[in-house]
């Protein structure tokens, strides 16, 4: 059918893609610290713009890759990713009306959540403490929404994805 | 529906998702998340699973490399005719110096076999090498893992010892077909049996999650260590070959009412700038590795 071609969902997936090389780059130490949760939050922005598309599934498998990627216990990302997503499913429509630096607010909590349930799941039996750095992504995640969300809707719109 | 499930009732107003279903996805999502989790922790089967799947993401390390390659790629054909010249000049000094050095090796190596075959030792001096090239490094601050590209296709395999041109990096702690994952002696996570070099006191050098710093903690207030003494590997823990450098001590703390004198060693590796790496292959080391497999 021609309506399903129209569809474009190629673009997200693209989005995603490079939000997964972003958060692989080699970074300085200090950078990475607070180097944002890329995945997580472009995936939140195509729940609240697509929730029909992007589910608790896509969650599930990304989060799968991203602990591949990173060398993590499997499915500690896949449960935090679920988590997250399932609380944006919750309120997406809030969400949607919201102005841009209450959804940066929202967002810091989610990507908060997120870095609470990683870490926890991941330190079982390590002995790195570095008090409440972890936490670090979250803020920087909330900031940088206030351009991602503006760029992925632009891009939402060229591409007419739906 | 459930009784009482107010969420369920809220989302399945929505005609879009069937709400119910949601609240059922995220149960059985999580539950399979965190079995996932729970089997990564307990079996150690799942290091093959892992193997696999890391095919998966194998691409996106691979990109992300390449500005990294093309970079290295263009500066080797981009240098001056005389820069090469003099470099080329500097390297044949090296190797002269080199090969001198590997001369009298030669004869000191037939030498100590001979000793050794009086000892009646069957220890191995030479080891097999595979030279490998770092491809990616770990994103995540909590961990200090690199990506190598030798998987078990060319022969890696999980806890081969892993070296640079100046000291022990780490040891593989997962392996798929193209590449695998070094843990690095920093990691919060690992640690090497060591020891003196100058008198052959044992310990273990603990990571830290630091780049520069390991740390000695199981050494009496009263033992025989200085600032600048080289620590080798000790070759107690079986993985690590014996006598490779490992880290030079750089803070020796006494402190009355401990127990324990605090040191902390840097490590001579260049844990966070090399970029080719040597894996070591030793007989016994492949039979324990492939032991622990069965």
């Amino acid at each position: 059918m021609v309506v399903q071609a129209a569809h474009n969902l190629w673009v997200p997936i693209v989005t995603l893609l490079i939000a997964f090389m972003l958060s692989a780059l080699p970074m300085l130490e200090w950078v990475q610290w607070g180097w944002p949760e890329w995945v997580l939050i472009v995936f939140i922005y195509w729940v609240i713009a697509l929730p029909h598309r992007f589910g608790l599934g896509w969650a599930f498998i990304l989060g799968l890759l991203l602990d591949l990627l990173q060398g993590n216990h499997l499915g500690v990302n896949a449960l935090a990713m679920v988590v997250v997503t399932f609380f944006a499913m919750l309120m997406y429509r809030r969400l949607r009306m919201y102005r841009a630096w209450q959804q940066a607010f929202v967002i810091f909590v989610l990507v908060a959540i997120n870095q609470c349930i990683s870490y926890w799941f991941q330190g079982i039996g390590s002995n790195a403490s570095s008090g409440l750095w972890f936490l670090l992504p979250a803020p920087v995640s909330g900031v940088l929404w206030l351009w991602l969300f503006v760029v992925l809707r632009g891009v939402r719109r060229a591409f007419k994805v739906a | 529906m459930f009784k009482g499930d107010w969420i369920a009732r809220r989302l399945v107003i929505d005609p879009l998702f069937k709400g119910r279903s949601t609240v059922k996805k995220f149960i059985i999502y999580g539950l399979i998340s965190i079995s996932l989790i729970v089997a990564d922790y307990q079996f150690d089967q799942m290091q093959r699973i892992r193997g696999w799947l890391s095919l998966a993401v194998t691409p996106v390390q691979w990109l992300v490399d390449v500005p990294q390659r093309s970079w290295t790629w263009l500066d080797e054909r981009l240098q001056v005719r005389d820069e090469l010249i003099a470099e080329n000049k500097q390297l044949r000094a090296q190797t002269l110096l080199a090969e001198r050095r590997v001369q009298k090796l030669a004869a000191l190596t037939v030498e100590n076999f001979r000793l050794r075959d009086l000892l009646n030792s069957s220890e191995q001096l030479d080891e097999k090498v595979i030279v490998s090239e770092l491809i990616g490094i770990n994103s995540d601050p909590f961990t200090h893992q690199v990506i190598i590209n030798n998987g078990f296709n060319s022969g890696a395999f999980v806890g081969q010892p892993v070296l640079d041109a100046t000291g022990v990096m780490g040891q593989i702690t997962s392996t798929s077909a193209f590449t695998s994952r070094v843990l690095l002696i920093t990691d919060a996570d690992h640690a090497i049996p060591v020891q003196v070099n100058r008198n052959g006191l044992r310990s273990v050098a603990y990571g830290l999650g630091q780049y520069d710093y390991l740390e000695l903690q199981d050494l009496s207030d009263t033992a025989d260590i200085e600032v600048g003494d080289i620590l080798v590997s000790s070759g107690l823990g079986l993985r690590f070959p014996k006598g490779y450098p490992v880290a030079k001590v750089i803070e020796v703390k006494h402190s009355a009412g401990q127990d324990f004198a605090k040191v902390l060693a840097k490590p001579t590796a260049q844990l966070d700038r090399s970029r080719h790496l040597l894996l070591i292959e030793t007989p016994q080391q492949q039979n324990i590795a492939q032991q622990g497999d069965n």
